[in-house]
């Protein structure tokens, strides 16, 4: 026959090649270029410049905050995710499903309002934050209410990562390792940390990123005080519409940097679990 | 070590998996749990391992009460149907995997430790793989390693679920005969669930048939096969051939086909079952028996011949199968579609109002 | 008797040993877990509940009801809809080029399209400000033909498009990897055309997924926050987005009226939520036949 045959839809080369051409083009347009002009900006003053901008005291000290903002949120969350998701891939209980719900909550809540829950509680009308102040304790418009909502924002991702992959693995390598008498951190740290540790990994940046790059929430709750509670992504919004654009620039491209680690953290962590 | 079962119930909601089990496994034999999927089989074997607990009964290992012992100091070998393997260790890190986690006090030392591996991947004959992972062994290596792992902690009892289930008829075989030298050199009490019934006649001591959640015959696999007690039990252990019908003045009837029944049987419905081997097949009818067929396929292949017979002038739900040996078939070349008579020599009758069949011999 | 009724199953017997599950850690994994649910995801949000019910019907109907918020409950849920809508369109697309296809850099193209969820939405909201900008590299060009993209209504779907790009891509990639050749093949053999396999076989299985997706993306686009607000413009009436809304009224110190618009913001998003789940539940049941 003169026409080639082609086994599958779309396989025909016509086809193919103007779908992979739309794909190529629509995401170069609406991803790399996004991510090319961030560090083009930054770098549009030359490099001396740039360093300037991030060695600038206020950025440096926005840098230093939001790592510890992460410092604290991730670990937390990270332990949470690992326990929820034992909880609900090793064991059946009433309200298992409730809970698996609850966990989306963050994702699927605005940031805004997210800060805004937390401002109510704790701020100086809420009930909590009432009662905190007698004590002459202000959560509020300082660092532990920028941990308090990160916390909130990134508690899924961990336990998200987790829970498909320890519900596909099954507890059957578990079970095996209790009859061969294996006591309970044993079993944790010999047979299941190993099987998850590229998920727990990827849940880890995840929550990093987020934690790392959160806006909304923490913008709500903060205050916004230069070199107080200026966050990085904070940071960039004053510097941005202070009108210095190259230094919003310049503080944006640490985060990409973040972004991108992230990214290629995932590829890896794909391309292992792929092999196993 | 024996295993004693009393009076275990279990339930998984409002499903009742186990019904009132009460089961003495003897010390030193390897006993077959044998039943279609859904019988209670898995989750019977679960529970005598501790992986599963039940609201009522009590499992005894040797006269001491288990019940409440959490799995982890009952001391069992466990080898589960998919081998549960850790995939990130190599065959020796398994193997060694229940020694490793001893409390420091009882941990054998490294060199020890190490040799009793070596000694476990001898004897199951895979010492050449220790340094694997295992997702580059065959499915038969895996239940092997799994086996040795199971052993290395020189348990009394031994608990496998399904543990041929997922590999090919050749290495089943093999590993069945293994298994088997194994368990008369080593002398373990030995449980295994199995949906196979020839694995279980061919492997086992004893054989516990389940179905439903209950016990239905526990004998040894001779006398299950001689004497089934139930039509479940029959039904389940290999081809068998059914007449139904009804019984007047000793003789058990269905449309054209009769049977003359050998000692006085009681005016009823009845089934007559009988196995392939135990119906011989004839031109003409004799004074005891008229069951006429006609021969609907016939399959050369194995150490007999199987004829696949339809009756002929009556009902019913399976077509009959009979084997004959190749002398007899090159001596008489039966064809498809001939008509032909059976002749039972014996079988077992099942009547509304008897709790057993009785077994019939017509020689 | 393979079922029993319910009366028939025994008390748990007095005395029996408490744990009877054979994995460790239950009861410390619940504690953990409820009192981190409680803690962080419940309490906070009975605080809302509370507080925004506490404020009665009427004063709670007039806040919500007010003539710039109602217009910023448009603007959102209208450019939340186109914005996921092009994402449906998109989304198929890549994943259908990412699952069929094969050449030089996939592995890229694949990795690149979870930046939205990597990259700080402030950092997307000024860089795509910049893009669209007048004298931007993509705004200097649209001015020409006439198309005015930030500070403008449609700034807000592209921000919102660009920050919910992974959601349908990642719900259709895999159905599209679990789905078998032979049915294609089977219809192809019968002589259909392309288009027509696509339509009658592809698409059935393929449009739970997109659905999926879409809402999914629908729901994080009514939420957007960071990356609207700086393409937006932020005129009254015209493009405050329903976040910036609640932002607004507590700059303003109107914490009531701050609560009741986000009590109406949170709600919705807790429909949509729970329809997502019993969506997804049923096309996967469906899928899978369990």
């Amino acid at each position: 026959m003169a026409t080639p045959r082609h086994r599958r839809v779309g396989d025909s080369p016509l086809v193919r090649r103007s779908l992979i051409g739309l794909a190529v083009v629509f995401t170069v347009l609406l991803l790399f270029m996004p991510l090319a002009l961030i560090f083009v900006e930054a770098l549009s003053e030359g490099w001396a410049v740039y360093v300037g901008n991030i060695l600038d005291e206020y950025t440096l000290h926005a840098i230093g905050l939001t790592l510890f903002v992460a410092l604290l949120t991730v670990p937390l969350n990270m332990v949470f995710g690992v326990f929820l998701a034992w909880l609900v891939t090793r064991f059946r209980f009433p309200g298992r499903k409730v809970l698996i719900t609850l966990i989306d909550i963050p994702f699927a809540v605005s940031p805004v309002v997210a800060g805004l829950l937390y401002l109510l509680l704790y701020g100086g009308n809420g009930w909590v934050g009432q009662w905190l102040g007698q004590y002459d304790i202000q959560l509020m418009f300082s660092w532990p209410g920028i941990v308090m909502v990160t916390v909130f924002v990134t508690c899924p991702f961990v336990a998200r990562e987790l829970i498909p992959l320890m519900q596909q693995q099954g507890s059957e390598e578990e079970e095996a390792g209790v009859v061969l008498g294996a006591s309970g951190w044993q079993l944790f740290r010999r047979i299941t940390l190993p099987n998850i540790r590229w998920a727990l990994l990827y849940g880890v940046i995840l929550t990093n990123a987020r934690a790392v790059g959160e806006f909304g929430a923490v913008s709500v709750v903060s205050g916004n005080i230069r070199g107080e509670t200026n966050t990085l992504p904070l940071h960039v919004e004053l510097l941005y519409q202070d009108y210095n654009a190259v230094g919003a620039f310049a503080a944006s491209s640490l985060l990409a940097g973040i972004a991108l680690i992230t990214l290629a953290v995932k590829a890896i962590v794909e391309w292992r679990q792929s092999r196993l | 070590m024996s295993i004693e079962i009393q009076g275990i119930n279990k339930f998984f909601d409002r499903f009742q998996a186990l019904n009132d089990i009460n089961l003495t496994i003897p010390d030193g034999q390897l006993t077959a749990l044998l039943g279609p999927s859904g019988s209670g089989k898995t989750t019977l074997l679960r529970i005598i391992a501790g992986l599963e607990s039940a609201e009522q009964g009590r499992i005894l290992f040797s006269g001491r009460d288990v019940t409440g012992l959490h799995v982890r100091d009952r001391s069992v070998g466990f080898v589960f149907q998919h081998y549960a393997l850790f995939r990130h260790m190599t065959v020796a890190q398994n193997v060694a995997f229940g020694l490793d986690v001893l409390p420091r006090r009882e941990r054998p030392g490294k060199p020890e430790i190490r040799q009793r591996v070596n000694g476990l991947l001898e004897m199951v004959q895979l010492d050449h793989l220790a340094n694997r992972y295992p997702a580059q062994l065959s499915g038969g290596q895996k239940q092997r390693i799994a086996l040795a792992r199971a052993m290395a902690m020189r348990p009394e009892i031994l608990l496998l679920d399904e543990p041929f289930g997922a590999l090919d008829a050749k290495v089943r075989k093999e590993l069945r005969r293994w298994l088997r030298s194994l368990h008369d050199e080593l002398h373990f009490t030995s449980v295994f669930v199995t949906h196979d019934q020839e694995e279980a006649l061919e492997l086992s001591d004893q054989v516990v048939v389940m179905s439903n959640g209950s016990v239905e015959q526990v004998d040894s696999p001779l006398e299950l096969y001689a004497r089934p007690d139930s039509r479940f039990v029959f039904d389940f252990l290999g081809q068998v051939n059914v007449l139904s019908g009804t019984i007047g003045n000793g003789i058990i009837r269905q449309g054209d086909a009769w049977v003359k029944l050998p000692r006085g049987c009681d005016d009823d419905d009845g089934q007559l079952y009988l196995r392939p081997h135990e119906v011989r097949l004839t031109q003409q009818p004799t004074r005891e028996a008229h069951l006429p067929f006609r021969i609907e396929a016939i399959s050369v292949i194995g150490a007999e011949v199987r004829i696949e017979l339809k009756p002929d002038g009556w009902e019913c739900d399976e077509l009959w199968e009979v084997g004959i040996s190749h002398s007899d078939f090159n001596a008489r070349k039966p064809q498809r579609g001939d008509r032909c008579y059976a002749v039972p020599e014996v079988g077992h009758l099942f009547c509304e109002h008897l709790d057993e069949p009785k077994t019939l011999n017509w020689h | 008797m393979a079922t029993t009724d319910l009366s028939a199953r025994p008390a748990r017997r007095l005395g029996a040993p408490v744990s009877k599950r054979v994995l460790p850690g239950f009861g410390l994994s619940l504690g953990i877990s409820l009192f981190f649910v409680s803690l962080v995801l419940l309490l906070p949000i009975s605080g809302l509940v509370i507080r925004a019910g506490g404020m009665g019907w009427e004063q709670f109907w007039f806040v919500i009801s007010d003539p710039r918020v109602v217009a910023s409950y448009k603007v959102t849920a209208l450019a939340a809809l186109a914005a996921s809508l092009f994402n449906c369109v998109f989304g198929l697309l890549m994943a259908w080029v990412l699952v069929r296809y094969d050449f030089p850099g996939k592995r890229l193209l694949d990795a690149i399209m979870d930046l939205p969820f990597a990259l700080p939405t402030a950092v997307a909201g000024i860089t795509l400000a910049t893009l669209f900008a007048e004298n931007g590299w993509y705004g200097q060009w649209l001015a020409k033909i006439g198309i005015e993209v930030a500070y403008t209504p449609l700034g807000i779907v592209v921000a919102m498009a660009f920050t919910s790009v992974p959601f349908v891509v990642r719900t259709v990639q895999p159905v599209l990897e679990e789905l078998a050749p032979e049915d294609e093949e089977a219809a192809v053999s019968l002589g259909a055309s392309d288009w027509t396999v696509f339509r009658r076989i592809l698409f059935p299985v393929l449009w739970p997924a997109v659905v999926t997706g879409g809402a999914l993306s629908f729901a994080r686009s009514l939420g957007e926050y960071g990356a609207v607000i700086f393409i937006a413009g932020n005129s009254p009436y015209v493009s405050e987005v329903i976040s910036l809304m609640i932002f607004v009224r507590l700059e303003e110190y109107d914490f009531p009226a701050a609560s009741a618009i986000a009590a109406v913001v949170m709600g919705v998003s807790l429909l949509l939520l729970l329809f997502i789940n019993v969506w997804q539940g049923r096309y996967l049941k469906r899928l899978h036949g369990g």
